[in-house]
Protein backbone atom coordinates (compact mmCIF):
# COMPACT_ATOMS: atom_id res chain seq x y z
CA UNK A 1 0.00 0.00 0.00
CA UNK A 2 2.96 2.58 0.81
CA UNK A 3 5.34 1.64 -1.80
CA UNK A 4 4.43 4.78 -3.92
CA UNK A 5 3.89 6.73 -0.84
CA UNK A 6 7.17 9.01 -1.63
CA UNK A 7 6.18 9.28 -5.05
CA UNK A 8 1.99 9.84 -4.95
CA UNK A 9 3.14 12.25 -1.86
CA UNK A 10 5.73 14.49 -4.57
CA UNK A 11 2.88 14.58 -7.60
CA UNK A 12 0.60 15.34 -5.21
CA UNK A 13 2.62 18.47 -3.58
CA UNK A 14 3.33 19.69 -7.08
CA UNK A 15 -0.36 19.50 -7.51
CA UNK A 16 -1.02 22.14 -4.02
CA UNK A 17 2.16 23.98 -4.78
CA UNK A 18 0.83 25.20 -8.50
CA UNK A 19 -2.28 26.00 -6.50
CA UNK A 20 -0.06 28.26 -3.93
CA UNK A 21 1.93 30.26 -6.95
CA UNK A 22 -0.95 30.51 -8.81
CA UNK A 23 -2.44 32.48 -5.92
CA UNK A 24 0.49 34.28 -5.02
CA UNK A 25 -2.57 36.13 -2.43
CA UNK A 26 -2.94 33.58 0.32
CA UNK A 27 0.81 34.22 0.82
CA UNK A 28 1.15 37.62 1.28
CA UNK A 29 -2.24 38.30 2.62
CA UNK A 30 -0.57 35.50 5.08
CA UNK A 31 2.69 37.87 5.49
CA UNK A 32 0.41 41.27 5.44
CA UNK A 33 -1.39 41.22 8.80
CA UNK A 34 1.59 40.26 10.59
CA UNK A 35 3.65 43.39 8.89
CA UNK A 36 1.34 45.60 9.84
CA UNK A 37 1.20 44.69 13.35
CA UNK A 38 4.72 44.58 13.57
CA UNK A 39 4.99 48.47 11.73
CA UNK A 40 2.17 48.71 14.46
CA UNK A 41 3.59 47.84 17.20
CA UNK A 42 7.09 49.24 16.73
CA UNK A 43 6.05 52.87 15.43
CA UNK A 44 2.85 53.61 17.42
CA UNK A 45 2.80 51.35 20.44
CA UNK A 46 6.29 50.40 20.86
CA UNK A 47 7.57 53.85 22.34
CA UNK A 48 5.83 53.22 25.54
CA UNK A 49 6.61 49.72 25.59
CA UNK A 50 9.69 48.87 28.43
CA UNK A 51 11.59 46.02 27.55
CA UNK A 52 15.10 45.04 28.47
CA UNK A 53 16.14 45.60 24.71
CA UNK A 54 17.45 48.99 23.07
CA UNK A 55 15.79 47.50 19.42
CA UNK A 56 12.09 46.12 19.99
CA UNK A 57 12.10 44.70 16.19
CA UNK A 58 14.29 42.40 17.27
CA UNK A 59 12.20 42.02 20.79
CA UNK A 60 8.83 41.66 18.55
CA UNK A 61 10.00 39.44 15.39
CA UNK A 62 9.58 35.92 17.12
CA UNK A 63 5.55 36.87 18.14
CA UNK A 64 5.41 38.17 14.62
CA UNK A 65 6.67 34.79 12.80
CA UNK A 66 4.10 32.92 15.39
CA UNK A 67 1.30 35.22 14.41
CA UNK A 68 2.12 34.61 11.01
CA UNK A 69 2.07 30.59 10.88
CA UNK A 70 -0.92 30.10 13.32
CA UNK A 71 -2.94 32.81 10.82
CA UNK A 72 -1.28 30.51 7.76
CA UNK A 73 -2.27 27.05 8.43
CA UNK A 74 -6.38 28.31 7.79
CA UNK A 75 -5.33 28.41 4.71
CA UNK A 76 -4.54 24.82 4.53
CA UNK A 77 -7.65 23.78 5.97
CA UNK A 78 -9.22 25.83 3.41
CA UNK A 79 -7.67 24.07 0.79
CA UNK A 80 -8.19 20.56 2.24
CA UNK A 81 -12.30 21.70 2.81
CA UNK A 82 -12.47 22.47 -0.73
CA UNK A 83 -10.64 19.41 -2.43
CA UNK A 84 -13.39 17.20 -0.23
CA UNK A 85 -15.77 19.48 -1.65
CA UNK A 86 -14.95 18.79 -5.55
CA UNK A 87 -14.79 15.53 -5.79
CA UNK A 88 -11.37 15.78 -6.63
CA UNK A 89 -11.10 14.14 -2.99
CA UNK A 90 -13.08 11.16 -4.16
CA UNK A 91 -10.94 10.46 -7.37
CA UNK A 92 -8.03 10.42 -5.76
CA UNK A 93 -9.50 7.64 -3.01
CA UNK A 94 -10.79 5.62 -5.83
CA UNK A 95 -7.53 5.42 -7.43
CA UNK A 96 -4.81 2.76 -6.29
CA UNK A 97 -2.68 5.19 -4.38
CA UNK A 98 -1.01 5.60 -0.75
CA UNK A 99 -4.21 7.01 0.80
CA UNK A 100 -2.34 8.95 3.06
CA UNK A 101 -0.29 11.15 0.44
CA UNK A 102 -3.68 13.33 0.06
CA UNK A 103 -2.79 14.67 3.43
CA UNK A 104 0.82 14.44 3.29
CA UNK A 105 0.74 16.59 0.52
CA UNK A 106 -1.70 19.55 2.27
CA UNK A 107 1.22 19.59 5.29
CA UNK A 108 3.94 20.05 2.98
CA UNK A 109 2.42 22.87 1.53
CA UNK A 110 1.76 24.29 4.45
CA UNK A 111 4.94 24.18 5.46
CA UNK A 112 6.79 25.13 2.47
CA UNK A 113 4.01 28.33 1.66
CA UNK A 114 4.35 29.17 5.82
CA UNK A 115 8.37 29.42 5.09
CA UNK A 116 7.64 31.80 2.50
CA UNK A 117 5.59 34.33 4.06
CA UNK A 118 8.15 33.77 6.97
CA UNK A 119 11.05 34.85 4.71
CA UNK A 120 8.96 38.04 3.57
CA UNK A 121 8.39 39.29 6.83
CA UNK A 122 12.11 38.57 7.84
CA UNK A 123 13.00 40.71 5.07
CA UNK A 124 10.42 43.17 6.50
CA UNK A 125 11.99 43.15 9.52
CA UNK A 126 15.61 43.69 8.48
CA UNK A 127 14.42 46.73 6.65
CA UNK A 128 12.49 47.76 10.26
CA UNK A 129 15.70 47.72 11.94
CA UNK A 130 15.89 43.98 12.94
CA UNK A 131 19.68 42.86 13.59
CA UNK A 132 21.22 39.63 14.25
CA UNK A 133 24.18 38.06 14.93
CA UNK A 134 23.10 34.55 14.62
CA UNK A 135 24.99 31.95 12.98
CA UNK A 136 23.99 29.71 10.38
CA UNK A 137 23.99 26.98 13.31
CA UNK A 138 21.71 29.49 15.29
CA UNK A 139 19.24 30.06 11.66
CA UNK A 140 18.96 26.46 11.40
CA UNK A 141 17.76 26.06 15.35
CA UNK A 142 15.18 28.92 14.93
CA UNK A 143 14.18 27.46 11.44
CA UNK A 144 13.45 24.10 13.07
CA UNK A 145 11.94 25.09 15.80
CA UNK A 146 9.61 27.17 13.21
CA UNK A 147 8.68 24.14 11.20
CA UNK A 148 8.12 21.56 14.30
CA UNK A 149 5.53 25.07 15.71
CA UNK A 150 4.36 25.13 11.58
CA UNK A 151 3.86 21.29 11.96
CA UNK A 152 1.88 21.29 15.11
CA UNK A 153 -0.50 23.27 13.82
CA UNK A 154 -1.21 22.23 10.50
CA UNK A 155 -2.32 19.07 11.67
CA UNK A 156 -4.73 20.56 13.64
CA UNK A 157 -5.43 22.66 10.53
CA UNK A 158 -6.21 19.20 9.00
CA UNK A 159 -8.71 18.37 11.87
CA UNK A 160 -10.72 21.23 10.75
CA UNK A 161 -10.40 20.73 7.08
CA UNK A 162 -11.64 16.95 7.72
CA UNK A 163 -14.52 17.87 9.81
CA UNK A 164 -15.16 21.54 9.23
CA UNK A 165 -19.09 21.74 7.47
CA UNK A 166 -18.12 25.21 5.74
CA UNK A 167 -15.65 27.29 3.96
CA UNK A 168 -15.83 29.49 7.37
CA UNK A 169 -15.87 26.84 9.80
CA UNK A 170 -12.38 25.45 7.70
CA UNK A 171 -11.15 28.98 8.10
CA UNK A 172 -12.29 30.26 11.17
CA UNK A 173 -10.79 27.51 13.92
CA UNK A 174 -7.56 29.68 13.78
CA UNK A 175 -8.03 32.41 15.41
CA UNK A 176 -8.03 31.98 19.21
CA UNK A 177 -4.87 30.55 17.88
CA UNK A 178 -3.46 33.99 16.63
CA UNK A 179 -4.65 35.39 19.75
CA UNK A 180 -2.33 33.34 21.37
CA UNK A 181 0.95 35.57 21.11
CA UNK A 182 -0.51 38.39 22.39
CA UNK A 183 -1.35 36.97 25.65
CA UNK A 184 2.08 35.69 26.07
CA UNK A 185 5.95 37.50 26.09
CA UNK A 186 5.71 37.78 22.48
CA UNK A 187 4.97 42.09 22.96
CA UNK A 188 5.59 42.77 26.39
CA UNK A 189 7.40 41.12 28.96
CA UNK A 190 5.16 38.94 31.31
CA UNK A 191 6.03 40.36 34.23
CA UNK A 192 4.12 43.74 33.93
CA UNK A 193 0.90 41.22 33.71
CA UNK A 194 -1.61 40.95 36.80
CA UNK A 195 -0.64 37.69 38.36
CA UNK A 196 -3.65 34.78 36.75
CA UNK A 197 -2.91 36.26 33.05
CA UNK A 198 0.95 36.32 34.17
CA UNK A 199 0.08 32.81 34.68
CA UNK A 200 -1.25 31.84 31.83
CA UNK A 201 0.91 33.80 29.63
CA UNK A 202 4.03 32.21 31.05
CA UNK A 203 2.43 28.47 31.06
CA UNK A 204 1.24 28.85 27.51
CA UNK A 205 3.14 27.18 24.80
CA UNK A 206 3.86 30.10 22.89
CA UNK A 207 6.21 31.81 25.51
CA UNK A 208 8.60 29.64 25.29
CA UNK A 209 9.02 29.51 22.07
CA UNK A 210 8.92 32.96 21.56
CA UNK A 211 11.45 33.24 24.46
CA UNK A 212 13.79 30.62 22.97
CA UNK A 213 14.06 32.25 19.15
CA UNK A 214 14.53 35.51 21.37
CA UNK A 215 17.36 33.90 22.78
CA UNK A 216 18.77 32.36 19.71
CA UNK A 217 18.28 35.30 17.37
CA UNK A 218 19.94 37.58 20.72
CA UNK A 219 23.13 35.27 20.76
CA UNK A 220 22.04 34.82 24.88
CA UNK A 221 22.14 31.13 25.88
CA UNK A 222 18.58 29.59 25.74
CA UNK A 223 18.17 27.70 29.22
CA UNK A 224 15.58 25.28 29.80
CA UNK A 225 13.10 27.02 26.96
CA UNK A 226 13.75 25.56 24.98
CA UNK A 227 13.14 21.67 25.98
CA UNK A 228 9.38 22.85 27.72
CA UNK A 229 9.00 24.64 23.82
CA UNK A 230 10.14 20.98 22.15
CA UNK A 231 8.08 19.42 24.67
CA UNK A 232 5.13 21.72 23.58
CA UNK A 233 5.56 21.16 20.05
CA UNK A 234 5.77 17.84 20.12
CA UNK A 235 2.97 17.15 22.84
CA UNK A 236 0.92 19.19 20.00
CA UNK A 237 2.02 17.70 17.33
CA UNK A 238 1.56 14.10 18.55
CA UNK A 239 -2.43 14.63 19.88
CA UNK A 240 -3.44 16.56 16.55
CA UNK A 241 -1.72 13.84 14.43
CA UNK A 242 -3.84 10.96 15.92
CA UNK A 243 -6.98 12.99 15.77
CA UNK A 244 -6.43 13.91 12.05
CA UNK A 245 -6.00 10.07 11.21
CA UNK A 246 -8.88 9.88 12.99
CA UNK A 247 -10.75 11.73 11.16
CA UNK A 248 -9.43 11.00 7.85
CA UNK A 249 -10.08 6.96 8.75
CA UNK A 250 -13.79 8.20 9.52
CA UNK A 251 -13.73 10.37 6.06
CA UNK A 252 -12.43 7.53 4.21
CA UNK A 253 -13.92 4.17 5.82
CA UNK B 1 -17.33 -13.44 -23.19
CA UNK B 2 -19.33 -13.60 -20.44
CA UNK B 3 -17.45 -13.67 -17.57
CA UNK B 4 -19.18 -11.17 -14.57
CA UNK B 5 -17.36 -7.94 -13.98
CA UNK B 6 -18.92 -7.11 -11.12
CA UNK B 7 -21.04 -9.14 -8.47
CA UNK B 8 -23.40 -7.47 -6.31
CA UNK B 9 -24.99 -9.52 -3.36
CA UNK B 10 -27.02 -8.15 -0.63
CA UNK B 11 -25.27 -5.00 0.35
CA UNK B 12 -27.21 -3.32 2.92
CA UNK B 13 -26.29 0.24 3.64
CA UNK B 14 -28.18 2.28 6.65
CA UNK B 15 -26.60 6.17 7.72
CA UNK B 16 -27.41 6.76 10.96
CA UNK B 17 -31.25 6.00 11.06
CA UNK B 18 -31.88 5.57 7.72
CA UNK B 19 -31.86 2.55 6.19
CA UNK B 20 -30.73 3.44 2.17
CA UNK B 21 -29.88 0.03 1.03
CA UNK B 22 -32.07 -2.80 1.83
CA UNK B 23 -30.25 -5.78 0.36
CA UNK B 24 -29.22 -5.16 -3.43
CA UNK B 25 -28.36 -7.88 -5.80
CA UNK B 26 -26.99 -7.89 -9.31
CA UNK B 27 -24.77 -8.46 -11.39
CA UNK B 28 -22.87 -7.20 -14.53
CA UNK B 29 -21.21 -8.74 -17.68
CA UNK B 30 -18.09 -7.91 -18.72
CA UNK B 31 -18.25 -5.44 -21.14
CA UNK B 32 -21.77 -4.43 -21.08
CA UNK B 33 -23.46 -1.24 -19.94
CA UNK B 34 -25.64 -1.37 -17.13
CA UNK B 35 -27.85 1.36 -16.02
CA UNK B 36 -28.83 1.45 -12.12
CA UNK B 37 -31.91 3.64 -12.45
CA UNK B 38 -33.97 5.30 -9.54
CA UNK B 39 -35.18 8.78 -8.42
CA UNK B 40 -33.50 10.98 -6.05
CA UNK B 41 -32.31 9.74 -3.09
CA UNK B 42 -32.62 5.80 -4.28
CA UNK B 43 -29.00 5.00 -2.74
CA UNK B 44 -27.55 5.03 -6.12
CA UNK B 45 -24.88 7.11 -5.53
CA UNK B 46 -24.22 5.05 -1.99
CA UNK B 47 -23.63 1.94 -4.14
CA UNK B 48 -21.09 3.29 -6.40
CA UNK B 49 -19.23 4.62 -3.62
CA UNK B 50 -19.47 1.27 -2.23
CA UNK B 51 -17.93 -0.40 -5.35
CA UNK B 52 -15.44 2.07 -5.66
CA UNK B 53 -14.64 1.33 -2.00
CA UNK B 54 -15.19 5.01 -0.98
CA UNK B 55 -17.87 3.60 1.65
CA UNK B 56 -17.80 0.35 3.46
CA UNK B 57 -21.02 -1.57 3.43
CA UNK B 58 -22.73 -2.72 6.45
CA UNK B 59 -24.10 -6.33 5.07
CA UNK B 60 -23.35 -8.40 1.82
CA UNK B 61 -20.94 -8.86 -0.51
CA UNK B 62 -19.56 -6.81 -3.97
CA UNK B 63 -17.21 -8.51 -5.83
CA UNK B 64 -15.39 -6.20 -8.71
CA UNK B 65 -13.00 -8.07 -11.44
CA UNK B 66 -13.14 -10.73 -9.16
CA UNK B 67 -11.83 -8.95 -6.31
CA UNK B 68 -13.72 -8.25 -2.51
CA UNK B 69 -14.74 -4.05 -1.96
CA UNK B 70 -14.18 -4.64 1.35
CA UNK B 71 -11.15 -6.69 1.77
CA UNK B 72 -9.36 -6.67 -1.69
CA UNK B 73 -9.93 -2.70 -1.90
CA UNK B 74 -6.43 -1.65 -3.23
CA UNK B 75 -6.78 -4.25 -6.09
CA UNK B 76 -10.31 -3.31 -6.71
CA UNK B 77 -8.73 0.41 -7.41
CA UNK B 78 -6.34 -1.02 -9.87
CA UNK B 79 -9.23 -2.32 -11.77
CA UNK B 80 -11.95 0.85 -11.72
CA UNK B 81 -12.07 4.05 -12.16
CA UNK B 82 -14.97 6.70 -10.66
CA UNK B 83 -16.67 9.47 -12.31
CA UNK B 84 -17.98 10.85 -9.94
CA UNK B 85 -21.59 13.10 -9.92
CA UNK B 86 -20.01 16.08 -9.93
CA UNK B 87 -16.98 16.80 -12.16
CA UNK B 88 -13.88 15.59 -10.22
CA UNK B 89 -11.62 18.35 -11.93
CA UNK B 90 -8.75 20.23 -10.55
CA UNK B 91 -9.67 23.80 -11.32
CA UNK B 92 -6.59 25.50 -10.79
CA UNK B 93 -5.02 23.07 -12.83
CA UNK B 94 -5.19 23.66 -17.04
CA UNK B 95 -6.85 20.43 -19.14
CA UNK B 96 -3.44 18.53 -19.51
CA UNK B 97 -2.24 19.35 -16.07
CA UNK B 98 -5.85 17.00 -14.78
CA UNK B 99 -4.73 14.59 -17.38
CA UNK B 100 -0.98 14.58 -16.38
CA UNK B 101 -1.70 14.84 -12.82
CA UNK B 102 -3.68 11.27 -12.87
CA UNK B 103 -1.23 9.52 -15.07
CA UNK B 104 1.62 10.06 -12.61
CA UNK B 105 -1.10 9.14 -9.97
CA UNK B 106 -1.46 5.86 -11.96
CA UNK B 107 2.49 5.67 -12.35
CA UNK B 108 2.33 5.70 -16.16
CA UNK B 109 5.18 6.68 -18.17
CA UNK B 110 4.95 9.32 -20.62
CA UNK B 111 2.35 11.07 -18.58
CA UNK B 112 2.85 14.08 -21.47
CA UNK B 113 1.69 12.10 -24.64
CA UNK B 114 -1.11 10.51 -22.85
CA UNK B 115 -2.65 13.78 -21.93
CA UNK B 116 -2.27 14.99 -25.49
CA UNK B 117 -3.59 11.62 -26.87
CA UNK B 118 -6.78 12.37 -24.70
CA UNK B 119 -7.06 15.75 -25.16
CA UNK B 120 -6.86 15.49 -28.77
CA UNK B 121 -9.74 12.37 -28.73
CA UNK B 122 -11.85 14.22 -26.45
CA UNK B 123 -11.72 17.36 -28.44
CA UNK B 124 -10.40 19.68 -25.79
CA UNK B 125 -6.47 20.09 -27.63
CA UNK B 126 -7.09 23.75 -28.13
CA UNK B 127 -8.38 24.56 -24.22
CA UNK B 128 -5.43 22.05 -23.11
CA UNK B 129 -3.15 24.78 -21.99
CA UNK B 130 -6.30 26.80 -20.54
CA UNK B 131 -7.24 26.61 -16.77
CA UNK B 132 -10.32 24.35 -15.86
CA UNK B 133 -12.11 26.89 -14.35
CA UNK B 134 -12.77 28.66 -17.68
CA UNK B 135 -14.26 25.55 -19.04
CA UNK B 136 -17.80 25.01 -19.58
CA UNK B 137 -20.09 22.34 -18.14
CA UNK B 138 -19.79 19.82 -21.03
CA UNK B 139 -16.05 20.04 -21.43
CA UNK B 140 -15.71 19.73 -18.09
CA UNK B 141 -17.31 16.63 -17.87
CA UNK B 142 -15.27 15.57 -21.18
CA UNK B 143 -12.52 16.04 -18.79
CA UNK B 144 -13.58 14.73 -15.95
CA UNK B 145 -14.62 10.95 -18.35
CA UNK B 146 -11.29 11.96 -19.98
CA UNK B 147 -9.06 11.18 -16.52
CA UNK B 148 -11.30 8.71 -15.65
CA UNK B 149 -9.86 6.20 -18.71
CA UNK B 150 -5.97 7.27 -17.82
CA UNK B 151 -4.72 3.58 -17.20
CA UNK B 152 -7.37 1.81 -19.32
CA UNK B 153 -9.11 0.73 -16.04
CA UNK B 154 -11.14 -2.77 -17.22
CA UNK B 155 -14.49 -1.09 -14.97
CA UNK B 156 -15.77 2.37 -15.08
CA UNK B 157 -18.40 3.98 -12.47
CA UNK B 158 -19.94 7.00 -13.78
CA UNK B 159 -22.50 8.32 -11.38
CA UNK B 160 -24.85 10.72 -13.07
CA UNK B 161 -22.62 11.58 -15.74
CA UNK B 162 -25.19 13.67 -18.06
CA UNK B 163 -26.92 15.40 -14.90
CA UNK B 164 -26.82 19.29 -15.63
CA UNK B 165 -25.32 19.45 -19.25
CA UNK B 166 -27.26 20.83 -22.06
CA UNK B 167 -28.92 18.18 -24.97
CA UNK B 168 -25.22 18.42 -26.85
CA UNK B 169 -23.00 17.66 -23.98
CA UNK B 170 -25.29 15.28 -23.15
CA UNK B 171 -25.53 13.41 -26.90
CA UNK B 172 -21.17 13.62 -26.35
CA UNK B 173 -20.91 11.83 -23.18
CA UNK B 174 -23.94 8.86 -24.48
CA UNK B 175 -21.34 8.54 -27.36
CA UNK B 176 -18.21 8.19 -25.41
CA UNK B 177 -19.96 5.80 -23.16
CA UNK B 178 -21.38 3.91 -25.93
CA UNK B 179 -17.49 3.92 -27.48
CA UNK B 180 -15.79 2.66 -24.31
CA UNK B 181 -18.42 -0.64 -24.58
CA UNK B 182 -17.20 -1.54 -27.80
CA UNK B 183 -13.78 -1.57 -26.67
CA UNK B 184 -14.49 -3.72 -23.92
CA UNK B 185 -14.90 -1.56 -21.16
CA UNK B 186 -17.23 -2.56 -18.48
CA UNK B 187 -19.54 0.11 -17.67
CA UNK B 188 -21.74 1.43 -14.45
CA UNK B 189 -23.93 3.82 -14.70
CA UNK B 190 -26.63 5.35 -12.95
CA UNK B 191 -29.38 8.01 -13.95
CA UNK B 192 -32.35 9.42 -13.38
CA UNK B 193 -32.90 9.97 -17.28
CA UNK B 194 -35.24 7.23 -18.41
CA UNK B 195 -34.24 7.68 -21.98
CA UNK B 196 -30.60 7.78 -21.03
CA UNK B 197 -30.99 4.18 -19.92
CA UNK B 198 -33.26 3.14 -22.85
CA UNK B 199 -30.55 4.63 -25.44
CA UNK B 200 -26.99 3.13 -22.86
CA UNK B 201 -28.04 0.21 -21.26
CA UNK B 202 -27.75 -3.33 -22.23
CA UNK B 203 -29.05 -4.21 -18.79
CA UNK B 204 -30.96 -1.95 -16.67
CA UNK B 205 -31.59 -2.59 -13.04
CA UNK B 206 -34.70 -0.47 -11.35
CA UNK B 207 -33.10 0.90 -7.54
CA UNK B 208 -36.17 1.40 -5.29
CA UNK B 209 -36.55 2.06 -1.64
CA UNK B 210 -33.16 -0.08 -1.03
CA UNK B 211 -33.71 -2.95 -3.38
CA UNK B 212 -33.60 -3.54 -6.75
CA UNK B 213 -37.12 -3.98 -7.96
CA UNK B 214 -36.61 -4.78 -11.64
CA UNK B 215 -33.79 -5.83 -13.60
CA UNK B 216 -33.20 -7.23 -17.23
CA UNK B 217 -32.37 -6.12 -20.86
CA UNK B 218 -35.43 -3.05 -22.35
CA UNK B 219 -37.18 -5.85 -23.94
CA UNK B 220 -37.37 -7.96 -21.07
CA UNK B 221 -38.46 -4.94 -18.94
CA UNK B 222 -41.20 -3.69 -21.22
CA UNK B 223 -42.56 -7.09 -20.80
CA UNK B 224 -43.49 -6.59 -17.32
CA UNK B 225 -45.90 -4.18 -18.77
CA UNK B 226 -49.60 -4.96 -20.91
CA UNK B 227 -48.54 -5.41 -24.57
CA UNK B 228 -48.81 -2.37 -26.61
CA UNK B 229 -51.22 -0.98 -27.77
CA UNK B 230 -50.92 0.34 -31.53
CA UNK B 231 -51.94 3.94 -31.83
CA UNK B 232 -51.36 6.29 -34.37
CA UNK B 233 -50.03 9.70 -33.59
CA UNK B 234 -48.57 12.14 -35.65
CA UNK B 235 -44.80 12.53 -35.45
CA UNK B 236 -44.30 16.02 -34.22
CA UNK B 237 -40.52 17.24 -33.80
CA UNK B 238 -39.55 17.15 -29.76
CA UNK B 239 -38.03 20.34 -28.43
CA UNK B 240 -34.47 18.42 -28.68
CA UNK B 241 -35.23 18.00 -32.47
CA UNK B 242 -35.47 21.64 -32.94
CA UNK B 243 -33.04 22.54 -30.39
CA UNK B 244 -30.49 20.00 -31.89
CA UNK B 245 -31.52 21.29 -35.87
CA UNK B 246 -30.86 24.46 -35.47
CA UNK B 247 -27.60 24.72 -33.50
CA UNK B 248 -26.60 22.26 -36.21
CA UNK B 249 -24.53 19.91 -34.55
CA UNK B 250 -26.00 16.40 -34.74
CA UNK B 251 -24.66 13.69 -33.58
CA UNK B 252 -21.63 14.83 -33.28
CA UNK B 253 -17.91 14.67 -34.57
CA UNK B 254 -16.14 16.28 -31.45
CA UNK B 255 -15.36 13.21 -30.16
CA UNK B 256 -13.16 11.52 -32.33
CA UNK B 257 -12.59 7.99 -32.88
CA UNK B 258 -9.69 6.38 -30.78
CA UNK B 259 -7.52 4.50 -33.30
Amino acid sequence: MSTHFFADTSVLLGRSMRHIFRSVDTIITTAITPIALMLLFVYVFGGAIRTDTDNYVNYLLPGIMLIAIASGIAYTAVRLFTDMQSGIFERFQSMPIARSSVLWAHVLTSLVANGLSLVIIVLVALLMGFRTSASVLDWLAVAGILALFTLALTWIAIIAGLSAKSVDGAGGFSYPLIFLPFISSAFVPTETMPGPVRWFAENQPVTSIVNTVQDLFAQRPVGSDIWVALAWCLGILVVSYAFATAAYKRQIA
Amino acid sequence: MTSTAIRVQGIEKSYKDLHVLRGVDFDVASGSIFALLGSNGAGKTTMVKILSTLLKADGGSAVVEGFDVAKESLQVRQSISLTGQFAAVDEVLTGKENLILVAKLRHLKNPGRIADELLAQFSLTDAGARKVATYSGGMRRRLDIAMSLIGNPKVIFLDEPTTGLDPEARLEVWHIVKKLATEGTTVLLTTQYLDEAEQLADRIAILHEGRIIANGTLAELKQLLPPAKIEYVEKQPSLEDIFLAMVGTGNNESVKDRS
